[in-house]
Protein backbone atom coordinates (compact mmCIF):
# COMPACT_ATOMS: atom_id res chain seq x y z
CA UNK A 1 0.00 0.00 0.00
CA UNK A 2 2.96 2.53 1.04
CA UNK A 3 4.43 2.02 -2.36
CA UNK A 4 0.73 3.05 -4.15
CA UNK A 5 0.83 5.63 -1.72
CA UNK A 6 4.39 6.89 -2.86
CA UNK A 7 3.39 6.93 -6.57
CA UNK A 8 1.16 9.46 -6.52
CA UNK A 9 3.44 11.59 -4.60
CA UNK A 10 5.85 11.01 -7.65
CA UNK A 11 3.18 12.55 -9.57
CA UNK A 12 2.60 15.42 -7.36
CA UNK A 13 6.44 16.01 -7.69
CA UNK A 14 6.55 15.69 -10.73
CA UNK A 15 4.79 18.33 -11.25
CA UNK A 16 4.91 21.12 -14.17
CA UNK A 17 7.44 23.93 -15.04
CA UNK A 18 7.01 26.62 -12.23
CA UNK A 19 8.12 29.79 -13.64
CA UNK A 20 8.70 31.91 -10.01
CA UNK A 21 11.27 28.59 -9.17
CA UNK A 22 13.01 28.84 -12.72
CA UNK A 23 13.24 32.75 -12.23
CA UNK A 24 14.41 32.26 -8.20
CA UNK A 25 17.32 29.86 -9.39
CA UNK A 26 18.39 31.77 -12.29
CA UNK A 27 18.47 34.49 -9.69
CA UNK A 28 20.60 32.71 -6.99
CA UNK A 29 22.88 31.20 -9.69
CA UNK A 30 24.03 34.33 -10.65
CA UNK A 31 24.30 35.85 -7.84
CA UNK A 32 26.20 32.50 -6.44
CA UNK A 33 28.34 32.56 -9.15
CA UNK A 34 29.39 36.31 -8.85
CA UNK A 35 29.71 36.16 -5.21
CA UNK A 36 31.86 32.75 -5.23
CA UNK A 37 34.03 34.25 -7.83
CA UNK A 38 34.88 37.47 -5.65
CA UNK A 39 35.09 35.86 -2.61
CA UNK A 40 36.39 32.47 -3.04
CA UNK A 41 37.86 31.09 -6.31
CA UNK A 42 39.14 34.35 -7.20
CA UNK A 43 41.74 34.63 -4.30
CA UNK A 44 42.56 31.06 -4.57
CA UNK A 45 43.08 31.27 -8.51
CA UNK A 46 45.29 34.02 -7.40
CA UNK A 47 47.16 32.52 -5.06
CA UNK A 48 47.97 29.53 -7.56
CA UNK A 49 49.26 31.78 -9.98
CA UNK A 50 51.25 34.05 -7.31
CA UNK A 51 52.70 30.31 -6.21
CA UNK A 52 53.35 29.53 -9.97
CA UNK A 53 55.01 32.66 -10.63
CA UNK A 54 56.69 32.31 -7.27
CA UNK A 55 58.01 28.54 -8.34
CA UNK A 56 58.86 29.71 -11.75
CA UNK A 57 61.00 32.66 -10.89
CA UNK A 58 62.89 29.85 -7.54
CA UNK A 59 63.64 27.53 -10.39
CA UNK A 60 65.53 30.76 -12.54
CA UNK A 61 66.96 31.83 -9.41
CA UNK A 62 68.47 28.61 -8.96
CA UNK A 63 69.60 27.66 -12.58
CA UNK A 64 70.74 31.16 -12.44
CA UNK A 65 72.77 30.60 -9.50
CA UNK A 66 74.28 27.22 -10.73
CA UNK A 67 75.20 29.04 -14.20
CA UNK A 68 77.15 31.26 -11.71
CA UNK A 69 78.59 28.52 -9.30
CA UNK A 70 80.01 26.66 -12.39
CA UNK A 71 81.30 30.21 -14.37
CA UNK A 72 82.73 30.96 -10.63
CA UNK A 73 84.41 26.98 -10.37
CA UNK A 74 85.46 27.46 -13.70
CA UNK A 75 87.53 30.71 -13.15
CA UNK A 76 88.87 29.27 -10.19
CA UNK A 77 90.17 26.44 -11.93
CA UNK A 78 91.64 28.46 -14.02
CA UNK A 79 93.63 30.65 -11.64
CA UNK A 80 94.55 27.73 -9.89
CA UNK A 81 96.19 26.69 -13.21
CA UNK A 82 97.66 29.68 -13.69
CA UNK A 83 98.99 29.88 -10.38
CA UNK A 84 100.30 26.64 -11.28
CA UNK A 85 102.25 27.79 -14.09
CA UNK A 86 103.81 30.32 -12.24
CA UNK A 87 104.64 28.83 -9.48
CA UNK A 88 106.49 26.07 -11.62
CA UNK A 89 108.23 29.43 -13.16
CA UNK A 90 109.19 30.74 -10.29
CA UNK A 91 110.72 27.53 -8.97
CA UNK A 92 112.29 27.09 -12.61
CA UNK A 93 113.59 30.51 -12.19
CA UNK A 94 115.24 30.08 -8.87
CA UNK A 95 116.97 26.91 -9.96
CA UNK A 96 118.64 28.87 -12.83
CA UNK A 97 119.59 31.35 -10.74
CA UNK A 98 120.93 29.11 -8.29
CA UNK A 99 122.80 27.26 -10.76
CA UNK A 100 124.17 30.55 -12.12
CA UNK A 101 125.51 31.81 -8.82
CA UNK A 102 126.67 28.33 -8.38
CA UNK A 103 128.97 28.94 -11.16
CA UNK A 104 129.53 32.44 -10.44
CA UNK A 105 130.96 31.24 -7.09
CA UNK A 106 133.03 28.41 -8.60
CA UNK A 107 134.36 30.87 -11.64
CA UNK A 108 135.36 33.26 -8.58
CA UNK A 109 136.67 30.70 -6.46
CA UNK A 110 138.40 29.39 -9.11
CA UNK A 111 140.03 33.07 -10.35
CA UNK A 112 140.61 33.82 -6.72
CA UNK A 113 142.74 30.34 -6.81
CA UNK A 114 144.68 31.15 -9.74
CA UNK A 115 145.13 34.51 -8.67
CA UNK A 116 146.64 33.58 -5.17
CA UNK A 117 148.17 30.83 -7.28
CA UNK A 118 149.91 33.29 -9.43
CA UNK A 119 150.81 35.38 -6.68
CA UNK A 120 152.11 32.92 -4.27
CA UNK A 121 154.55 31.76 -7.35
CA UNK A 122 155.35 35.77 -7.96
CA UNK A 123 156.67 35.75 -4.28
CA UNK A 124 158.62 32.27 -4.50
CA UNK A 125 159.82 33.74 -7.60
CA UNK A 126 160.89 36.89 -5.96
CA UNK A 127 162.06 34.91 -2.88
CA UNK A 128 163.97 33.09 -5.07
CA UNK A 129 166.10 35.88 -6.76
CA UNK A 130 166.23 37.38 -3.42
CA UNK A 131 167.79 34.14 -1.98
CA UNK A 132 169.85 34.11 -4.80
CA UNK A 133 171.24 38.07 -5.00
CA UNK A 134 171.76 37.02 -1.29
CA UNK A 135 173.74 34.11 -2.36
CA UNK A 136 175.41 35.96 -4.73
CA UNK A 137 176.33 38.71 -2.22
CA UNK A 138 177.89 36.06 0.06
CA UNK A 139 179.27 33.80 -2.29
CA UNK A 140 181.22 37.35 -3.69
CA UNK A 141 181.90 37.93 0.02
CA UNK A 142 183.27 33.31 0.20
CA UNK A 143 185.02 34.10 -2.53
CA UNK A 144 186.95 36.69 -1.27
CA UNK A 145 187.52 34.39 1.76
CA UNK A 146 188.05 31.87 -0.61
CA UNK A 147 190.80 33.81 -2.74
CA UNK A 148 192.36 34.71 0.78
CA UNK A 149 192.78 31.05 1.53
CA UNK A 150 193.85 30.39 -1.89
CA UNK A 151 196.20 33.04 -2.14
CA UNK A 152 198.55 31.03 0.02
CA UNK A 153 198.62 28.59 -2.76
CA UNK A 154 199.07 29.59 -6.89
CA UNK A 155 195.67 30.36 -7.84
CA UNK A 156 194.99 31.53 -11.34
CA UNK A 157 192.25 33.87 -11.81
CA UNK A 158 190.37 31.36 -14.38
CA UNK A 159 190.52 28.62 -11.79
CA UNK A 160 189.00 31.46 -9.32
CA UNK A 161 186.32 32.08 -11.48
CA UNK A 162 185.23 28.56 -12.58
CA UNK A 163 184.78 28.21 -8.65
CA UNK A 164 182.52 30.29 -8.28
CA UNK A 165 180.51 29.66 -10.90
CA UNK A 166 180.42 25.86 -10.19
CA UNK A 167 179.82 27.14 -6.28
CA UNK A 168 176.60 29.48 -8.09
CA UNK A 169 175.31 26.39 -10.35
CA UNK A 170 175.64 24.11 -7.24
CA UNK A 171 173.72 26.25 -4.94
CA UNK A 172 171.02 27.68 -7.24
CA UNK A 173 170.48 23.85 -8.11
CA UNK A 174 170.06 23.72 -4.07
CA UNK A 175 167.24 25.86 -4.35
CA UNK B 1 2.90 8.85 3.11
CA UNK B 2 0.94 10.25 0.22
CA UNK B 3 3.36 14.20 -0.08
CA UNK B 4 2.68 16.62 -1.68
CA UNK B 5 4.78 19.63 -2.53
CA UNK B 6 4.08 23.22 -1.48
CA UNK B 7 2.84 24.43 -4.81
CA UNK B 8 1.50 27.65 -4.93
CA UNK B 9 -0.80 28.41 -8.25
CA UNK B 10 -1.91 31.52 -9.82
CA UNK B 11 0.35 33.89 -8.19
CA UNK B 12 -0.93 37.31 -7.80
CA UNK B 13 -3.60 36.10 -9.77
CA UNK B 14 -1.70 35.21 -13.31
CA UNK B 15 -2.37 31.79 -14.51
CA UNK B 16 1.05 30.81 -15.55
CA UNK B 17 2.30 31.59 -12.66
CA UNK B 18 3.74 28.94 -9.98
CA UNK B 19 6.31 28.71 -7.88
CA UNK B 20 7.05 25.55 -5.91
CA UNK B 21 8.21 26.83 -2.36
CA UNK B 22 10.37 23.75 -1.48
CA UNK B 23 12.53 24.99 -4.61
CA UNK B 24 12.79 28.25 -3.69
CA UNK B 25 13.67 27.16 -0.61
CA UNK B 26 16.41 24.43 -1.31
CA UNK B 27 17.57 26.67 -3.66
CA UNK B 28 18.25 29.47 -0.86
CA UNK B 29 19.57 26.54 1.02
CA UNK B 30 22.57 25.23 -1.47
CA UNK B 31 23.36 28.53 -2.58
CA UNK B 32 23.97 29.86 0.48
CA UNK B 33 26.06 26.16 1.83
CA UNK B 34 28.09 26.08 -1.19
CA UNK B 35 29.14 30.05 -0.88
CA UNK B 36 29.79 29.45 2.44
CA UNK B 37 31.77 26.13 2.30
CA UNK B 38 33.78 27.79 -0.77
CA UNK B 39 34.02 31.41 1.56
CA UNK B 40 35.71 29.13 4.75
CA UNK B 41 37.50 27.13 2.15
CA UNK B 42 39.27 30.52 0.95
CA UNK B 43 40.11 31.81 4.15
CA UNK B 44 44.01 31.72 5.69
CA UNK B 45 45.48 31.49 1.96
CA UNK B 46 49.07 30.73 2.31
CA UNK B 47 52.01 29.92 -0.41
CA UNK B 48 52.06 26.67 1.50
CA UNK B 49 48.82 25.21 1.07
CA UNK B 50 47.13 23.55 4.07
CA UNK B 51 43.95 21.57 5.28
CA UNK B 52 41.32 23.00 3.36
CA UNK B 53 43.09 25.03 1.07
CA UNK B 54 44.21 21.65 -0.63
CA UNK B 55 40.75 20.58 -1.15
CA UNK B 56 39.89 24.11 -2.58
CA UNK B 57 43.14 23.79 -5.34
CA UNK B 58 42.24 19.89 -5.79
CA UNK B 59 38.68 21.33 -6.95
CA UNK B 60 40.00 24.28 -9.10
CA UNK B 61 42.41 22.08 -10.79
CA UNK B 62 39.75 19.26 -11.24
CA UNK B 63 37.79 21.56 -12.85
CA UNK B 64 40.66 23.11 -14.71
CA UNK B 65 41.01 19.74 -16.20
CA UNK B 66 37.25 18.87 -17.66
CA UNK B 67 37.78 22.39 -19.23
CA UNK B 68 41.45 21.81 -20.53
CA UNK B 69 40.15 18.63 -21.93
CA UNK B 70 37.34 20.40 -23.94
CA UNK B 71 39.01 23.32 -24.99
CA UNK B 72 42.31 25.16 -25.14
CA UNK B 73 43.12 26.69 -21.76
CA UNK B 74 43.17 30.44 -23.39
CA UNK B 75 39.38 30.79 -25.11
CA UNK B 76 38.61 28.32 -21.75
CA UNK B 77 39.53 30.27 -18.88
CA UNK B 78 36.93 32.69 -18.61
CA UNK B 79 34.23 29.57 -18.51
CA UNK B 80 36.27 28.42 -14.70
CA UNK B 81 34.05 30.53 -12.53
CA UNK B 82 30.74 29.25 -14.54
CA UNK B 83 32.32 25.47 -13.95
CA UNK B 84 33.20 25.75 -10.95
CA UNK B 85 30.25 27.47 -9.51
CA UNK B 86 28.01 24.87 -11.74
CA UNK B 87 30.08 21.56 -10.09
CA UNK B 88 29.98 22.49 -6.30
CA UNK B 89 25.98 23.60 -6.75
CA UNK B 90 24.96 20.67 -8.40
CA UNK B 91 27.31 18.57 -5.98
CA UNK B 92 26.29 19.93 -3.16
CA UNK B 93 22.00 19.68 -4.44
CA UNK B 94 22.63 16.37 -5.36
CA UNK B 95 24.54 15.47 -1.76
CA UNK B 96 21.83 17.19 0.14
CA UNK B 97 19.34 14.84 -1.47
CA UNK B 98 20.88 11.67 -0.36
CA UNK B 99 21.53 12.83 3.37
CA UNK B 100 18.15 13.52 4.12
CA UNK B 101 14.95 14.07 2.66
CA UNK B 102 12.42 16.23 5.00
CA UNK B 103 8.58 16.00 4.77
CA UNK B 104 6.13 18.89 6.97
CA UNK B 105 2.62 18.60 6.81
CA UNK B 106 2.27 16.44 4.21
CA UNK B 107 4.51 18.43 2.31
CA UNK B 108 7.78 17.64 0.98
CA UNK B 109 9.92 20.54 1.71
CA UNK B 110 13.88 19.49 2.26
CA UNK B 111 14.87 17.54 -1.11
CA UNK B 112 17.66 18.00 -3.72
CA UNK B 113 16.67 21.36 -5.79
CA UNK B 114 18.25 19.39 -8.70
CA UNK B 115 15.32 16.31 -8.42
CA UNK B 116 13.06 19.30 -10.18
CA UNK B 117 13.18 19.77 -13.53
CA UNK B 118 12.27 23.37 -13.25
CA UNK B 119 15.74 23.77 -11.50
CA UNK B 120 17.69 21.51 -13.89
CA UNK B 121 16.04 22.98 -16.98
CA UNK B 122 17.03 26.24 -15.90
CA UNK B 123 20.51 25.35 -15.20
CA UNK B 124 20.34 23.32 -18.96
CA UNK B 125 18.69 26.37 -20.52
CA UNK B 126 21.20 29.28 -19.06
CA UNK B 127 24.56 26.66 -19.76
CA UNK B 128 23.21 26.83 -24.00
CA UNK B 129 22.07 30.33 -23.66
CA UNK B 130 25.96 31.41 -22.36
CA UNK B 131 27.16 29.09 -25.39
CA UNK B 132 25.31 30.90 -27.92
CA UNK B 133 26.40 34.18 -26.37
CA UNK B 134 29.65 33.18 -25.84
CA UNK B 135 30.33 32.06 -29.99
CA UNK B 136 29.03 35.29 -30.86
CA UNK B 137 31.02 37.51 -28.78
CA UNK B 138 33.90 35.11 -29.32
CA UNK B 139 33.83 34.18 -33.17
CA UNK B 140 31.63 36.93 -34.10
CA UNK B 141 28.30 36.58 -35.45
CA UNK B 142 29.21 35.41 -39.36
CA UNK B 143 31.22 32.41 -37.82
CA UNK B 144 28.57 31.87 -35.34
CA UNK B 145 25.98 31.47 -38.22
CA UNK B 146 28.26 29.62 -40.23
CA UNK B 147 28.78 27.14 -38.09
CA UNK B 148 25.09 25.94 -39.03
CA UNK B 149 25.72 25.01 -42.23
CA UNK B 150 29.14 23.04 -41.81
CA UNK B 151 30.10 20.42 -42.48
CA UNK B 152 27.13 20.62 -44.97
CA UNK B 153 24.03 22.99 -45.31
CA UNK B 154 21.51 20.42 -45.51
CA UNK B 155 22.55 19.06 -41.64
CA UNK B 156 21.59 22.41 -41.17
CA UNK B 157 17.88 22.13 -39.42
CA UNK B 158 19.70 19.23 -37.44
CA UNK B 159 22.11 21.51 -36.14
CA UNK B 160 19.05 23.60 -35.07
CA UNK B 161 16.71 21.03 -33.70
CA UNK B 162 20.51 19.61 -31.56
CA UNK B 163 20.19 22.83 -29.77
CA UNK B 164 17.04 22.40 -27.86
CA UNK B 165 18.05 18.72 -27.76
CA UNK B 166 21.17 19.71 -25.93
CA UNK B 167 19.10 21.91 -23.13
CA UNK B 168 16.40 19.18 -22.71
CA UNK B 169 19.07 15.82 -22.54
CA UNK B 170 20.72 18.21 -20.04
CA UNK B 171 19.00 19.29 -17.61
CA UNK B 172 16.57 16.28 -17.90
CA UNK B 173 19.34 13.76 -17.40
CA UNK B 174 20.26 15.46 -14.16
CA UNK B 175 16.85 15.66 -13.12
CA UNK B 176 16.07 12.05 -13.72
CA UNK B 177 18.66 10.64 -12.07
CA UNK B 178 18.30 12.68 -9.03
CA UNK B 179 14.47 12.19 -8.97
CA UNK B 180 14.97 8.14 -9.63
CA UNK B 181 17.04 8.10 -6.14
CA UNK B 182 14.72 10.24 -4.55
CA UNK B 183 11.62 7.89 -5.01
CA UNK B 184 13.87 5.17 -4.96
CA UNK B 185 14.75 6.13 -1.77
CA UNK B 186 11.38 7.08 -0.51
CA UNK B 187 10.27 3.75 -1.27
CA UNK B 188 13.04 2.18 0.41
CA UNK B 189 12.08 4.65 3.13
CA UNK B 190 8.43 3.39 3.70
CA UNK B 191 9.41 -0.48 3.53
CA UNK B 192 12.08 0.29 6.04
CA UNK B 193 9.54 1.83 8.24
CA UNK B 194 6.28 -0.38 7.38
CA UNK B 195 7.37 -3.17 9.79
CA UNK B 196 9.93 -5.84 11.39
CA UNK B 197 9.90 -7.30 8.00
CA UNK B 198 10.23 -4.33 6.05
CA UNK B 199 13.03 -3.18 8.04
CA UNK B 200 14.70 -6.37 7.75
CA UNK B 201 14.23 -6.43 3.73
CA UNK B 202 14.68 -2.72 3.31
CA UNK B 203 17.55 -1.81 5.60
CA UNK B 204 20.38 -2.83 4.06
CA UNK B 205 19.15 -2.03 0.34
CA UNK B 206 18.26 1.52 1.73
CA UNK B 207 21.85 1.53 2.64
CA UNK B 208 23.18 0.40 -0.17
CA UNK B 209 21.06 3.02 -2.61
CA UNK B 210 21.74 5.86 -0.42
CA UNK B 211 26.12 4.96 -0.87
CA UNK B 212 24.87 4.75 -4.82
CA UNK B 213 23.17 8.04 -4.97
CA UNK B 214 26.20 9.38 -3.35
CA UNK B 215 28.07 8.29 -6.15
CA UNK B 216 25.39 9.47 -8.89
CA UNK B 217 25.89 12.67 -7.56
CA UNK B 218 29.25 13.02 -8.10
CA UNK B 219 29.20 11.64 -11.38
CA UNK B 220 26.09 13.65 -12.34
CA UNK B 221 28.02 17.06 -11.24
CA UNK B 222 30.41 16.01 -13.23
CA UNK B 223 28.73 14.87 -16.41
CA UNK B 224 26.63 18.16 -16.22
CA UNK B 225 29.70 20.22 -16.33
CA UNK B 226 31.79 18.63 -18.65
CA UNK B 227 29.00 18.47 -20.91
CA UNK B 228 28.62 22.22 -20.29
CA UNK B 229 31.91 22.93 -21.07
CA UNK B 230 32.02 20.26 -24.62
CA UNK B 231 29.00 22.78 -26.14
CA UNK B 232 30.54 25.46 -25.13
CA UNK B 233 33.80 24.40 -26.75
CA UNK B 234 31.71 23.18 -29.85
CA UNK B 235 30.46 27.06 -30.18
CA UNK B 236 33.75 29.05 -29.22
CA UNK B 237 36.20 27.01 -30.73
CA UNK B 238 37.47 26.81 -34.20
CA UNK B 239 37.65 23.54 -35.19
CA UNK B 240 35.56 20.49 -34.41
Amino acid sequence: MHIFANYSMVYAALGGLHVIDMAVQLFFFIVLLLLVKKFAWGPVMNMMQKREEYVAGEIEAAENSRAEAEKASKEALEQLKQTKQEAQKIIEDAKNAGVRQEQDIIEAARSEAARIQEAAQADIQNEKEKALQALQDKVASLSVLIASKVIEKEISAQDQEKLINDYIKEVGEEL
Amino acid sequence: MDHGAPIIENVFGISWLSVNLSNVLMIAVTSIIVFVLCVLGARHLQMKPTGVQNVMEWILDFIKGIINDTMDWKTGKIFLPLALTLFTYILVGNLLGVITNGVFHGEIWWKSPTADASVTLTLSAMVIILTHFYGIKLRGGKEYVKDYFRPVPFLAPIKLIEEFANTLTLGLRLFGNLFAGEVLLALLVGLTASGVLGFIGGAIPFLAWQGFSVFIGGIQAFIFTMLAMVYMSHKVSEEH
